[in-house]
């Protein structure tokens, strides 16, 4: 194990400094001045222009400027706003929690509903109810998560009128932020009903980015749960007579889960991609809104600062998952 | 190519043929690319409208005549825009694999066949692409080079590279142990040859599964971009795009929000069924 850990480490070291050389190309393969870029400003005088230049270091080689760049990240400096002149980092962790309240909220809602449908397609085999199932799933991959947000907001905001459109709270309450967690935040203050208002926000942005995760999930399941069907261990537990409820959720269930835990860390990236999209449309304050913003402000240092951090956090999950089925799975651990 | 090689592969054409017809799911797939294609190929002939012509006395018009999927804000025809729409669509499939595939496969094999310091920075190079959501790197490119359909479906490309180049790698490290490349060494196969003619040609069917659903990411993709507003300017009629510009209407004028994702959601499905169908054709093994 220990190896195992040191060599998925010295990858992930690897990779991280690789995403920071990513990050600061982006700034420095912009086309343009780098002073006008940094500094959302035209038409800056040009003793001013050159007192910046040689204040930021911009006049020097790429590579030194690039050590720079990397000393301050590993100091934790990302830089500032352009727009808002705060710190890179602190309004990412503002923007955090939301962001995670959602994802965690439709990466829920993916499992609960994904798993038992992918478990029963396999049970069923080659029946109508596994061919809807898997039809569904396809559907639900196949969905443009940006209009299926769309139909969810007409379907039951706007026909129905029981969910709200947009943000996360009705502007009737005020939350004083405790975790960043909406809903946990709403049911402390103990105010009466804004629990119940922070979770129908909720709802609809969770379904809209969970479908693709929970067909995902589906189809994992249903392929895993089917090899594992016809493994030897799986009849063994047939024939001595076990009842079909513990054959395939104890024998089968615990092995085919190994490939689905897996898929699931891998979705969380997709679900960073996903939230840009959920984010703008239900105008959730998080930081994959965040992120489009910057693009059309021109933020350059936001949209730097935090493709790095999501990187940063994808890799560490992505690692995390690595090490989890190496733990439950020592045929992983014994093969790198 | 001798005549029995001929007929060995027409007959094998003709088992995958069958293979891949078995499949409810792939001929599906392939009705919907089929339509799509009709579509595209017809648009100025089905097209009741010009799809860039404002008829100002016609605003958000519903479905009806003589608009039969009603109008959008500026009194465009929503058929017409969707008919070319299905041409931009096609080609950001076939622009977007292609450079994505050739680009990809090329790496893939220079990594596969050789050993240390290329294959290294290929591969971390890589690890470094999937460690960002692809829509954030597509994103991120886009705001490099600036909006617009071209640096949308560059960004796109780019953003499947991964996958080619993980996938060709592989195969090509497992065939490149075989007799057969051994064999062509032996008799003074030149590296280029071994890489392109020898091998290559034998690690084509997985590539073929990935190209046939790396279409669909590339549509959804691309239409994700135009949607944020980085991808296809208006007045193009990309379905993302007008989506996009139909947002606003979503509790007003439901047909110009539904139409375009539709038209979406039925391409991609298509792709990805036909993608589901060629690997359970193509690769037995992987058939569950």
């Amino acid at each position: 194990m220990p190896t195992f850990v040191l060599s998925r480490l010295g990858m992930v070291a690897i990779t991280l400094f690789g995403v920071t050389i990513l990050a600061f190309a982006l700034i420095h393969a912009l086309p343009g001045d780098p002073v006008e870029l940094m500094f959302g400003e035209r038409g800056i005088d040009p003793e001013r222009h050159a007192q910046l230049m040689a204040q930021f270091g911009l006049d020097r080689p790429l590579l030194e400027q690039y050590f720079s760049y990397l000393a301050r990240v590993l100091h934790g400096d990302l830089g500032r706003s352009l727009v808002t002149h705060q710190s890179v980092l602190t309004e990412f962790l503002t923007l955090f929690p939301a962001t995670v309240e959602l994802a965690v909220s439709a990466m829920l809602v993916a499992v609960l509903v994904g798993l038992p449908a992918g478990i029963v397609a396999a049970i069923r085999r080659g029946t109508a109810t596994d061919y809807g199932l898997m039809g569904l799933a396809l559907t639900g991959y196949s969905m443009p998560v940006f209009w299926w947000a769309i139909l969810l907001i007409l379907l039951f905001s706007v026909t129905l009128g029981i969910t709200p459109v947009s943000s996360r709270l009705d502007v009737a309450y005020y939350i004083q932020p405790v975790t960043g967690f909406m809903l946990i935040d709403s049911w402390l203050s103990g105010e009466p009903g804004a629990f119940r208002s922070a979770l129908s926000h909720l709802v609809l942005p969770a379904l809209a980015l969970g479908t693709i995760p929970m067909a995902v999930i589906a189809r994992m399941t249903r392929s895993a749960m089917l090899e594992v069907l016809g493994e030897d261990y799986v009849r063994t537990a047939r024939a001595k007579g076990l009842s079909p409820a513990r054959v395939v959720g104890l024998h089968a269930l615990r092995n085919a889960l190994i490939p689905v835990i897996t898929i699931i860390g891998l979705q969380v990236g997709a679900l960073f991609g996903g939230a840009v999209l959920t984010e703008t449309i239900f105008a959730w304050p998080g930081v994959g809104k965040w992120l489009i913003e910057s693009v059309n402000r021109r933020d350059y240092p936001v949209l730097q600062g935090g493709m790095l951090l999501i990187a940063a956090i994808i890799i560490t999950v992505n690692l995390l998952v690595d090490l989890l089925s190496g733990l439950i799975n020592p045929r992983i651990r014994h093969a790198a | 190519m001798s005549a029995t090689t001929a007929a060995a592969l027409r007959l094998q054409l003709r088992g995958f043929c069958r293979h891949y017809a078995s499949g409810q799911g792939g001929m599906i797939g392939l009705l919907l690319v089929g339509l799509l294609l009709l579509a595209a190929a017809l648009a100025p002939v089905l097209a009741p409208h010009d799809p860039l012509v404002q008829a100002r006395d016609a605003l958000l018009r519903p479905p009806g005549w003589p608009y039969p999927l009603g109008t959008d804000d500026v009194g465009r025809d929503v058929l017409a825009r969707l008919l070319y729409g299905a041409r931009l669509s096609l080609a950001v499939g076939v622009i977007v694999v292609t450079l994505g595939s050739l680009a990809g496969t090329l790496l893939g094999v220079l990594a596969g066949f050789s050993d240390g310091l290329v294959d290294g920075i290929v591969m971390r190079l890589m690890d470094v692409l999937l460690a960002l959501p692809t829509l954030l790197l597509a994103v991120a490119i886009v705001a490099v080079l600036g909006p617009g359909l071209q640096h949308a479906m560059l960004a796109v490309a780019v953003v499947q590279l991964p996958a080619f180049v993980r996938l060709t790698r592989a195969s090509v490290r497992a065939e490149r142990r075989r007799e057969y490349v051994a064999a062509a060494r032996m008799v003074g196969s030149g590296r280029a040859r071994l890489m392109f003619r020898t091998v290559l040609p034998n690690c084509m069917a997985p590539l073929i599964v990935q190209a046939s659903l790396c279409f669909s990411t590339a549509i959804l993709d691309t239409a994700a971009l135009g949607f944020l507003g980085l991808g296809a300017q208006p007045p193009t009629p990309e379905w993302g795009t007008m989506l996009a510009d139909a947002l606003q209407f979503v509790q007003s004028a439901w047909w110009v929000v539904t139409f375009p994702g539709a038209a979406i959601l039925l391409t991609v499905l298509g792709f990805n069924l036909i993608g589901d169908g060629l690997r359970d054709a193509l690769d037995p093994r992987l058939k569950r």
